[in-house]
């Protein structure tokens, strides 16, 4: 429902990622070091009025994704590519600039909070007003007590709230949340992805980082799949809804026959870690479809009104 | 495809890493401390025996740190005076870090009323301030080394009390430890595999970082008067002494020893801070 | 009396009531429940409802302040293995991250070469760190470690909602057929009513501190 309001306003991404490439230098044995790639050559944009869920698996770098956005990724870390956000530049010094105000960020966990601060006083920080933060309470369900409470005492659901309000204490343009619904029942769930779509009826973007695929495909415009650290497929959500069939990718094929729902079959194999990926197509163990060109570089390319990186899909 | 390379994080422009910069400074402290203790502690009398005719000398190629008022040489008072204050404060640092164990585990294992009396201990010790609660300690005993010694071991074990009570209770509480009891593991099991290995690293840190407090407190209540005896080569005594001729322009006197006492508890300082980041397995890769 | 019943070895909660503190109220009140070996019983409801508190009971990882949980018609054993064994929604905080993986799954009983490969662990994994491993191949480790002979009730709180589907449905799989083969009686905690439908026998759900039946579910 009211999916595309944004569709008069033109179509001009708010963030647009090319090509990115994320890669950490880690501790092997003793004092030798290692570096280890876990984004490659990332592609994704997001519009205002839209919202594009990244879904994939847990240890896909899909976090990391996040944190390079915002830039505050560790200090071990290394980026290459490029990133524009309202079509300009977009560096670490603007990054630094913007972050908590034209871009709000939602975290995965509480730990991300002020152990020793109370709430109320957290959410408004240092530019909210105080009938702000307590219109947002009221709308998130969070009573006075909330705001007295400090965030060890917050249950799952509750500090999932305070982090949602706490980004939207400022007027943003882009919202980046990461796993926004896990610890959060199926009611709440909703409630809180609903919120995230009547944001994007405001005209803002927003990138929803999850691995739970089914309610994303719900609220999402479109959804970009993430698999062993790039996007594989970018499809309208109606694509997921619409059935397996309608999907590009066989990882976003088999995606969807492991949903409880559906099928419930789990593909086999497991994704292959960052230090040890194959040339080429980064299902290939796992795809009933692999060939001898599998292994050779696979470009991003359009298909059916969405993108896909695989040679084999019609 | 063209490739925009841009907005790089240039964190390894250092050509050796993190860890082993981090492993040949520990090396290099440990070496200057250790030095500094032996030559101190095997140093004889009468290397900074009095000589008047070299009185208030100004640092230069014989006494690189000048002489005193009564023509000793600085260098080698002031490394014997730091070298003593190392003693007295690796004795206190051991018998508080002990107390700190016993008291910490005990508050953490036996919970009820132990850990009550443990706080209410901790509390007490940490609601006198530790100046007052050191001279008091040092001036009841008579002062002099045994004083001194006591003063500081009994005031040092509030703060590692506390931060072994946490440890202990947080991994008794983690998932994995419940989860080791249901699996038939014993009490001595765990704590063998589980409580100590997490305690361990938390409290040597703990103890290190104590070293440079009980060095400081030595000399701040010798400064004083309440420490050790004016005859002691000790940096409390030599600061103290110094005061008097900081007026008249004998600058030397104050500022070698000051500078000698602050590297080493800097030193130590970062020696601790060093071995928590090395080991906490989270940021180990950083 | 579980001779009389027919009942006899089963897991059992008899009239459990529960708080944290007193002056808090109730999170249950006079709960009863029965999982028999080979059922797996589904527990649903919204968050903070007590889902995971009772799996703690039943689990004996909290005692409860009324009523009691039986094991085979006596109380759980306090000392030794315990042979009902939960497994949490956080594997990353279930295993002692200074321990490789080696050492965490040999911690309640050796598993056998065959387990390592039905729960999908790779033999390298086994030198690596818990911080090395993703949530899903730690969660495969902490059910691994509980899968012994000795073991005859798993209770799961929300095991695989921190893992993506694929994971979820692969996991799954495998427990539901070792769980098959070993009759292992099952108390699953999720608040996904579809992946209590895939997986339970029976499904329970909690409101205002107390169980109802829900239709659902397969057949055993």
């Amino acid at each position: 429902m009211g999916h595309n309001r944004g569709e008069d306003k033109k179509k001009e991404p708010v963030l647009t990622v090319e090509e990115l490439s994320v890669s950490f230098s880690m501790y092997r044995r003793g004092l030798k070091k290692e570096n280890l790639e876990v984004l490659h050559k990332l592609s994704l944009s997001v519009q205002a009025g839209e919202i594009l869920a990244v879904a994939g698996s847990s240890g896909s770098g899909k976090s990391i994704l996040a944190h390079a956005i915002l830039g505050i990724l560790p200090g071990n870390a290394c980026m290459e590519g490029r990133m524009l956000y309202q079509g300009k530049f977009f560096d670490a010094k603007e990054k630094a600039k913007l972050r908590g105000k034209e871009i709000a960020f939602i975290p995965q966990s509480v730990d991300y909070l002020d152990p020793l601060m109370r709430i109320g006083k957290q959410v408004t920080g240092i530019r909210g007003t105080r009938e702000r933060q307590r219109e947002l309470f009221r709308k998130y369900g969070l009573d006075e007590d909330a705001e007295k409470k400090y965030p060890y005492e917050l249950s799952g659901g509750m500090a999932r709230r305070v982090l949602i309000a706490s980004a939207l204490m400022n007027e943003a343009q882009l919202i980046v949340a990461d796993e926004p619904t896990p610890g959060l029942d199926l009611g709440m769930a909703r409630e809180a992805l609903k919120d995230f779509r009547e944001l994007a009826d405001q005209g803002c973007a927003v990138l929803l980082i999850t691995h739970d695929l089914d309610l994303a495909v719900r609220v999402a415009d479109r959804v970009a799949v993430f698999y062993a650290g790039t996007v594989v497929e970018t499809a309208p959500s109606g694509d997921f809804l619409a059935g397996r069939d309608a999907l590009r990718h066989p990882y976003s094929k088999a995606l969807w026959d492991a949903l409880p729902q559906h099928e419930f079959k789990p593909v086999s194999g497991t994704q292959p870690y960052a230090g040890s990926l194959p040339e080429g197509c980064l299902f290939q163990d796992r795809c009933a479809q692999r060939s001898g060109l599998c292994g050779g570089y696979i470009p991003m390319r359009s298909l059916r009104g969405g993108e896909v990186r695989c040679i084999h899909a019609k | 495809m063209e490739r925009t390379v841009s907005d790089r994080v240039f964190f390894h422009r250092l050509k050796i890493n993190t860890r082993t910069r981090v492993m040949v400074f520990l090396c290099l402290a440990a070496v200057y401390l250790l030095g500094i203790f032996f030559w101190g502690l095997f140093m004889p009398e009468r290397a900074f025996e009095v000589n008047y005719t070299d009185k208030l000398l100004p640092p230069g190629a014989g006494h690189l740190f000048g002489t005193d008022f009564m023509g000793r040489d600085m260098l080698l008072r002031s490394v014997k005076g730091l070298s003593v204050s190392m003693v007295i404060a690796f004795l206190a640092a051991g018998v508080g870090s002990v107390i700190a164990l016993a008291a910490g585990v005990a508050a953490a294992v036996l919970g009820g009323r132990v850990d009550g009396f443990v706080n209410w201990c901790v509390d007490l010790c940490m609601g006198i301030p530790h100046l007052v609660l050191l001279i008091l300690i040092s001036f009841m005993l008579g002062r002099g080394e045994r004083g001194v010694t006591a003063a500081v071991a009994l005031t040092h074990w509030p703060e590692l009390t506390r931060v072994v009570r946490s440890e202990v209770l947080g991994v008794r509480s983690s998932q994995y430890v419940l989860a080791a009891y249901k699996m038939g593991k014993s009490r001595l099991s765990v704590a063998w595999n589980h409580v100590i290995p997490h305690v361990l690293p938390v409290y040597v840190t703990g103890v290190i970082l104590l070293f440079p407090h009980a060095i400081m407190h030595e000399a701040s209540i010798t400064f004083l008067g309440f420490g050790l005896p004016a005859d002691k080569p000790a940096i409390g005594v030599i600061l103290s002494e110094s005061m008097k001729y900081i007026a008249s322009g004998n600058w030397w006197l104050a500022l070698f020893p000051g500078i000698m006492l602050l590297t080493a508890i800097m030193l130590f300082d970062a020696i601790g801070e060093n071995l928590k980041k090395l080991w906490n397995p989270d940021n180990g890769n950083e | 009396m579980q001779s009389e019943t027919g009942k006899g070895m089963a897991l059992e909660a008899r009239h459990i009531s529960f708080r944290y503190r007193k002056q808090k109220d109730w999170i249950l009140k006079d709960v009863s429940l029965t999982v028999e070996p080979g059922e797996r019983v589904g527990l649903t409801g919204p968050s903070g409802c007590g889902k995971s508190t009772l799996a703690k009971i039943l689990a004996g990882y909290e005692e409860p302040l009324e009523g009691e949980v039986l094991l085979d018609g006596s109380l759980l054993p306090k000392k030794g293995y315990c042979p009902v064994q939960m497994i949490y929604q956080h594997p990353e905080q279930a295993v002692n991250p200074r321990w490789r993986m080696e050492k965490i799954l040999c911690e309640g009983w050796i598993p056998d070469e065959k387990l390592l490969e039905d729960m999908g662990i790779e033999r390298e994994w086994l030198r690596r760190w818990p911080s090395e491993l993703s949530g899903g191949e730690l969660q495969r480790f902490c059910i691994a470690r509980v899968l012994g002979p000795r073991t005859r009730f798993l209770i799961c709180d929300e095991i695989s909602t921190m893992l993506d589907v694929i994971t979820q449905a692969q996991i799954w799989q495998k427990v539901l057929e070792l769980a098959r083969k070993q009759r292992l009686g099952m108390l699953v905690v999720t608040h996904n009513m579809a992946l209590a439908e895939k997986v339970c026998t029976r499904i329970l759900s909690i409101h205002d501190c107390s169980l109802t039946s829900i239709n659902g579910g397969i057949a055993g």
